[in-house]
């Protein structure tokens, strides 16, 4: 009530007195309250006096390292000398052009991917097509870009890679998975029921060092598959087990009329499954869904067992560098940064995108 | 793996007979010639030894490789790396991923024969040791008694530690961290008594990290025999006689004073036969190796010699002095079988 009519105020006067009763009503309305308030604002004071002196104030933001020894507080002067190589790995330092323009190309495709107006099958062909030139962009070996082995990629670029594909791979995979499971075909269902509960019962770690360790010793002599293919491959199929389980839930909290409905009018199984059940269940599963992404973005950092550098692990060689010894705190905190970026970014679509179809769909 | 184990014996046993009717390449030498270039497994990361944050692998393990490439191909550019972790490294070798396993793999006797592999030479020799401060005033191993030691886990310098304080009957206190400079920062910084790797680790990360290298001792107690070497796999013995006449001729060729710097004068006007044979000029070694005559010639002049690696990767990066890895000849372990 109150609410209101301070909304029709004018904002100059009194904006200082209604923050103050906002504090009063919020933050100190009673004496325990008060000795709360206080004690937070104490330690949110304390840590954030620590971060700042060390992060800015006594911080060298020089590209030398020199300037280093005097200062107290952080050496920005790592990240300037090691960006190159915790974006790129072991990228031919020439051609860094191509692992940036793979970069671009792979978050810009994300981006358009987010607008509901790119919404259509198109999208799918424009993927596909975007994977293969991204491929050819890094691999190189066609119009006259020189060849870059697998081993050579690395960095922030190859953490990329490997969510980009997982999430557009472990996507439709799963949806098969949970239609196949949900399947009155016996074999159909007791397939994916398998697979799914498999991958769901080992840990990530198992299936990339399956992939690396035993699977080659089950080749001939002499064939060797790409290791960064195995591990992608491990990827997408544990992945896609954890969100054919997300997606089944929203399936299965489709009320029984929907589909008695989609029966009732005489369409087929493809038909119910693609126009009725499917949008309203995987409406219902935007914030898991988006969750298993954002673990999946982050769980990549575990191909460091298997000697691929990926963001992680090409900072963790990058701390080991004599050189720059002391300097580990700062590129941690370079590299969460990093992480907090796109994982934050993609909760905040998520929540987005939830708000969104709702209000499309409530009118 | 049985089945891999058996058919690596097949091949052993069948090259071995391939031999005694006379000199013929082995798989690996032909598939080395065919596809141009040697694969390489190497440290992820190990400052020194094996690094590629400069965006170049580099380091005294990786210029084994090139060495090996220059010998064969006549080009120490044609090595594919391959990072591999402690957990990879012999899978890698024995599926065939990687031709030459230059990884700081301490040369045992399982490793030697269970597994499968053949070392080619040491071209490290490294041991476990202890540092500490010196204001502890320790000085020797046997008085560390419930001391609180830092130490990486992982391969055997934890379990080589908690056999030596059990045979002494001593207790101890486990600060276990994992990463290189996390562990020498947590040292450092006091968190804990003693920190216990390999000595070269120590030395470097006094030389490094410390602020005062002059604060911290290294205690005379070495209690692991490490001596590091590249394997290549069993059943392709030319190879690893490549392999290892490699090695020896970067360590022969520094005890000749041959450097990348002159060896051309060396080859053109040394009238010593022994650097004659060495760098072709008297020809024969290059063909009972089955490869190039200029073999030792294109090592030294793009590679260099044994001392002049160690020199650019252990002693300039990580303030290492050579200590028990010189030439014989200077009190070390570095002794090259003679190449002749």
């Amino acid at each position: 009530m109150t609410e209101n009519t301070n909304r029709a105020r004018p904002i100059s006067g009194p904006v200082l007195n209604r923050s103050l009763r906002w504090m009063r009503d919020n933050l100190f309305s009673s004496p325990i309250n008060t000795v709360i308030t206080l004690l937070c604002v104490y330690i949110i004071w304390n840590v954030l006096d620590v971060i700042v002196s060390w992060a800015v104030l006594n911080a060298s933001f020089g590209a030398a390292k020199e300037a280093c020894e005097a200062a107290t507080g952080a050496c920005w002067a790592y990240v300037h000398d090691m960006w190159r190589f915790l974006l790129f790995g072991t990228f031919p330092a020439d051609q860094h052009w191509r692992p940036l323009l793979a970069m671009v190309m792979l978050t810009s495709g994300m981006l358009l991917s987010m607008n509901r107006r790119f919404w259509s099958p198109w999208l799918a062909v424009a993927w596909i097509v975007g994977f293969i030139a991204v491929y050819f962009v890094l691999r190189g070996g066609v119009l006259g870009l020189s060849p870059v082995r697998t081993a050579q990629w690395g960095g922030l670029t190859l953490t990329l890679v490997l969510a980009v594909v997982g999430i557009a791979f472990a996507a439709p995979l799963a949806l098969l998975l949970a239609l196949g499971r949900r399947s009155e075909m016996p074999l159909i269902k007791v397939v994916c029921i398998v697979v799914i509960e498999v991958f769901r019962g080992v840990p990530l770690i198992s299936v990339l060092f399956m992939a690396s360790v035993m699977f080659p010793l089950f080749l001939p002599e002499g064939v060797s598959i790409d290791v960064l293919l195995r591990a992608q491959i491990g990827i997408i199929i544990f992945q896609a087990a954890y969100l054919a389980e997300v997606f089944r839930g929203g399936m299965q909290a489709i009320p029984k009329g929907q589909y008695e409905a989609a029966d009732s009018l005489g369409l087929n199984y493809w038909q119910k499954t693609f126009k009725i059940i499917l949008p309203q269940a995987l409406r219902l599963v935007i914030p898991p869904t988006m969750s298993t992404f954002i673990s999946l973005f982050k769980d990549t950092s575990l191909v460091v067992i298997i000697g691929l550098f990926d963001l992680l692990a090409a900072t963790r060689a990058a701390v080991n560098d004599p050189m720059w010894r002391q300097q580990f705190i700062e590129a941690y905190v370079f590299i969460a940064l990093i992480y907090f970026c796109f994982c934050f970014f993609m909760s905040r679509y998520s929540a987005y995108l939830d708000n969104d179809l709702k209000k499309s769909t409530s009118h | 793996m049985l089945k891999k184990l058996t058919s690596t014996s097949a091949v052993a046993a069948l090259s071995l007979s391939v031999l005694a009717a006379g000199v013929q390449a082995g798989e690996t030498v032909d598939a080395v010639m065919d596809k141009g270039y040697i694969q390489c497994g190497v440290n992820t990361s190990l400052a020194g030894f094996s690094n590629a944050t400069g965006g170049e692998w580099a380091g005294l393990d990786v210029d084994l490789c090139r060495a090996v490439a220059a010998a064969m191909l006549g080009d120490s550019e044609a090595v594919r790396f391959t990072a591999l972790t402690a957990n990879q490294r012999f899978t890698a070798l024995q599926s065939g991923e990687v031709d030459i396993l230059s990884r700081n793999t301490t040369w045992t006797l399982t490793r030697d024969t269970a597994l499968g592999l053949n070392f080619a030479g040491v071209n490290y020799y490294d041991g476990q040791g202890f540092m500490v401060r010196k204001d502890l005033g320790v000085s020797s191993a046997k008085e560390l008694s419930g001391a609180a030691i830092c130490v990486e886990p992982g391969t055997t310098t934890e379990l080589n530690l908690a056999d030596y304080f059990r045979a002494q009957g001593m207790e101890f206190e486990p600060v276990v961290i994992e990463n290189t400079s996390e562990v020498t920062a947590a040292f450092f910084a006091g968190r804990c008594d003693v920190y216990t790797t390999d000595a070269s680790g120590l030395a470097s990360a006094r030389n490094v990290s410390a602020e005062n290298p002059a604060d911290y001792m290294i205690l005379p107690e070495i209690i692991s025999k490490e001596p590091l070497g590249p394997a290549v796999r069993h059943g392709d013995d030319e190879f690893m006689d490549i392999v290892r006449w490699t090695l020896n001729a970067m360590i022969e060729a520094e005890e000749y004073g041959i450097t990348s710097e002159n060896v051309d004068d060396m080859r053109d006007n040394s009238s010593n036969p022994g650097v004659q044979r060495l760098l072709g000029t008297t020809p024969g070694l290059g063909e009972a190796l089955g490869i190039d005559e200029d073999w030792a010639y294109n090592i030294i002049s793009q590679v260099g010699n044994y001392g002049e690696s160690y020199e650019t990767n252990v002693t300039e990066l990580l303030g290492l002095e050579r200590g028990i890895n010189a030439l014989w000849t200077d009190g070390g372990l570095m002794y090259a079988q003679p190449v002749r």
